[in-house]
């Protein structure tokens, strides 16, 4: 803590990163160098950097050969704050974001109160402040309390720093609210974010709908209800020429009907987070309220569909989608628990996994977790390059290890990926030059 | 009988009654073995055995009930046991987190046997998990309800001699019965052929992956049938419109003698109760003391409920699988 609390003035000493394997998705860059950092920006980086040797003033982190990359853009998360703080807080989330890689952070609306106001934007912002760990930013509601009706002030909230607007974790059910708020929007051109499942084909469904659904018994959700809804917000989006984005895209349908969109020159982006391409339905298994997603796990063939669409790019972002939840919400009959798993503390060992999995390229699977996520928020974050925040993650691309849940810093522990084996663990969180996270520090 | 009476070759090896997916085809024919021999004591005046003696039995019951409480109760009271009833009305659970309390508070009473039942699926395996002693699922939600179907079997293998390629229909709400996923599985684990006959919006997704033959059209389902198994139109867990009317239903989906003419010309009925008369039955195929099998499949239901009783309280090893479904 102290070499952190050292970090943060002004005066701290520039920081020397050397002999790391240096990858920048944003350049394509996959090669071994150093990089400076100097009040809390990248000053410089290359192989030939310290070829002269370190000036004495600099303080020094060997990285050994080890993977330094920009730290991760999570464009989606939940915090719980304010309102549900026994689950998440800002300040325990982002010290689970920094133990996770993340550097900057983006958490959903849907808190108690809503995010719906300039206040509840300050709010977010002036509690990370405090946070001190990753850096965390927030959505505006679209409407007024999430409930689909009247549109918020677009363009206030805006201006006062929500870096998209969207219903979080609800779809905007009606056609004509979506499309003015895709219209108005167009004026400040301002990004609005769907959840894509037509409503009142999701509603009282637990899971996704065929055999297992049916031999549980339990109420399924069509998988079409996902591109339903996505079809029908393409066709605002080609009549206002808004921005849309889709958030944690799951079925084959929806990602072919956004490619489709992307070639006709639309303004269309989407997400996914890794239990789409990590899990499929049988996860839920005897009742397993850690495998209830909304929208929930899909079958196998939508897994693999999701997996190739990341890698070539079709999904443009991975998101952690966290969503921490205490016992009392999941230790329920599978009906009555709360959908969502946390996963930030898991987001880059599974989108690693891909690649181990020979699945796609490093550093293509890193754009989705960096450049491309922080492009979508026109954020100067999220790239190696002279003058970007010195916002940087120090990981072993291969180092074998289990998830284990009991040593997440964050405040709930409902993950169905405890115990899986993965490849590449973070060693070490950098945000603005300080050291946020070092794998080998007491935890907390 | 005694202890040492027991039919000595069957022993069942698992801790609950959670299901009938995952039984074995001689766990089956041992329970409905078992309970035959309990038909007969059920007969006579003196229809009291000591084998439960100083066991505990709860029926706790998250959903109302009759006739599976009161079928519980007795079974529990004609082998010895003490059995206690318990009923949460379903507006005081306000979440499951009353369901794991309930089940810490009554686990800590150490009673020997649970019967539970829930209008969620799952609930009664969440519950399993929790407590020390054997748990059997009195049915939840849509899930399953196996002493229905181990009922209906002994019913149907008392009148026909055997389940093995016997043409059985179920008919109706099959969406939100318990009822007929667990016949459907029983059945087909013991090799009987099993037609489900719905409105599609009554039909669950790829049912013809639990080996079913589906028909939405009544007058061609039935055909050939052996047995036809009715269900109740659950309107209470129904949200949203599933059947146009109760009347439209009954015009296609209610048994009535038109319809079961294409059946075989012995074929017999069924019904779980409670039955809505003259919305999935007519009310004299229902009373057809030639036909309706009905009063019988209640009678069995306190012989079935029996033979779990005593297998499940019988002294077995340690290290039993814990898994019960």
């Amino acid at each position: 803590m102290a070499a952190e609390r050292r970090g943060k003035g002004p005066a701290a000493r520039p920081l020397a990163l050397t002999g790391a394997r240096l990858l920048d998705p944003a350049s394509g860059r996959d090669a071994p160098g150093g990089l400076l950092v100097v009040d809390g920006r990248i000053a410089d980086l290359g192989p030939g950097l310290y070829g002269d040797g370190l000036a004495p003033e600099l303080e020094r982190i060997d990285c050994a050969g080890l993977c330094l990359a920009p730290g991760l853009v999570d464009i989606r998360t939940q915090l719980r704050e304010p309102g549900e703080e026994h689950k998440e807080t800002i300040a325990t989330g982002s010290e689970a974001a920094a133990a996770g890689g993340i550097t900057t952070m983006v958490c959903l609306p849907n808190t108690d109160p809503v995010i719906d106001s300039v206040a509840g934007v300050e709010f977010i912002a002036r509690r990370a402040r405090d946070a001190r760990r990753a850096k965390v930013y927030c959505y505006g509601a679209l409407t007024k309390g999430v409930e689909g009706k009247a549109l918020v002030g677009i363009g206030l909230l805006a201006e006062s720093g929500a870096l998209a607007l969207t219903d979080g974790l609800q779809a905007v059910a009606n056609a004509r609210t979506m499309l003015r708020a895709l219209s108005y929007a167009t004026a400040f051109d301002l990004l609005l974010i769907q959840h894509p499942e037509e409503p009142s084909l999701a509603a009282s469904g637990a899971m996704i709908g065929g055999e297992l659904a049916t031999r549980l018994g339990l109420p399924g959700i069509p998988a079409a209800a996902e591109v339903i809804l996505i079809e029908r917000d393409l066709h605002l989006v080609a009549m206002t020429g808004a921005r849309y984005h889709v958030a944690h895209v799951s079925t084959a349908a929806a990602i072919a009907a956004i490619a489709r969109a992307k070639a006709r020159g639309l303004h269309v982006t989407c997400d996914t987070a890794p239990p789409y391409f990590a899990l499929n339905e049988n996860e839920v298994g005897d009742y397993r309220t850690f495998a209830k997603l909304s929208p929930p796990l899909r079958s196998e063939a939508d897994r693999r569909a999701v997996a190739a669409a990341v890698a070539d790019g079709t999904i443009d972002c991975v998101a952690s989608d966290h969503a921490p939840h205490d016992q009392e919400s999941k230790r329920v009959p599978f009906i009555q628990a709360a959908p969502g798993v946390i996963r930030l503390e898991t987001l880059l060992a599974l989108v690693l996994e891909l690649h181990h999995k020979g699945e796609g390229s490093l550093l293509a699977l890193l754009r989705r977790v960096t450049a491309a996520p922080a492009d979508l928020l026109r954020l100067p974050q999220g790239r190696l390059a002279r003058g970007a925040p010195a916002d940087l993650v120090l990981f072993d691309l291969d180092r074998p290890n289990r998830i284990a849940v009991e040593r997440f810093r964050s405040k709930s522990k409902n993950s169905p990926f405890d115990g899986r084996p993965v490849q590449g663990r973070v060693l070490r969180t950098i945000v603005d030059g300080r050291t946020v996270f070092a794998a080998d520090a007491p935890a907390r | 009988m005694t202890a040492a009476d027991r039919p000595a070759s069957f022993v069942y090896r698992r801790r609950h009654l959670l299901g009938i997916e995952g039984l074995t085809e001689g766990e089956i024919v041992g329970l409905l073995d078992l309970a035959e021999s309990y038909v007969e004591q059920n007969r006579q005046t003196d229809k009291k055995r000591s084998l439960l003696r100083g066991r505990t039995l709860i029926n706790l019951f998250f959903e109302n009930s009759t006739r599976t409480r009161t079928s519980f109760e007795l079974a529990g009271k004609r082998l010895g046991g003490d059995v206690i009833n318990m009923s949460v009305a379903a507006s005081s659970i306000k979440k499951g987190e009353t369901l794991i309390d309930t089940a810490m508070t009554l686990n800590a009473m150490h009673p020997d046997v649970l019967v539970v039942r829930h209008p969620d699926s799952g609930a009664v395996n969440l519950l399993a998990q929790k407590v020390d002693c054997a748990v059997i699922n009195g049915g939840d939600g849509s899930h399953e309800h196996p002493t229905q179907a181990l009922l209906d079997a002994l019913t149907i293998r008392r009148r026909r001699g055997r389940l093995e390629g016997l043409l059985v229909a179920v008919c109706g709400d099959i969406l939100h019965s318990r009822v007929a996923r667990s016949n459907i599985h029983l059945l087909g684990i013991m090799g009987a052929r099993v037609r489900a006959i719905a409105p599609p919006t009554l039909l669950p997704a790829a049912l013809d992956r639990l080996g079913v033959e589906v028909f939405t059209d009544m007058r061609r389902g039935l055909e050939g049938c052996d047995i036809v198994m009715m269900l109740r139109l659950q309107t209470e867990r129904m949200q949203g419109s599933f059947v146009p009317s109760i009347r439209e239903y009954f015009h296609f989906y209610g048994l009535d003698y038109d319809k079961l003419q294409v059946a075989k010309p012995d074929a017999l009925i069924m019904h779980p109760g409670p039955m809505n008369r003259g919305i999935e039955i007519d009310s004299e195929v229902a009373d057809d003391i030639d036909r309706s099998l009905i009063r019988e499949q209640v009678e069995m239901g306190v012989a079935v409920r029996m033979a779990c009783l005593d297998v499940l309280t019988r002294t077995l090893p340690p290290n039993l699988p814990v898994n019960g479904s």
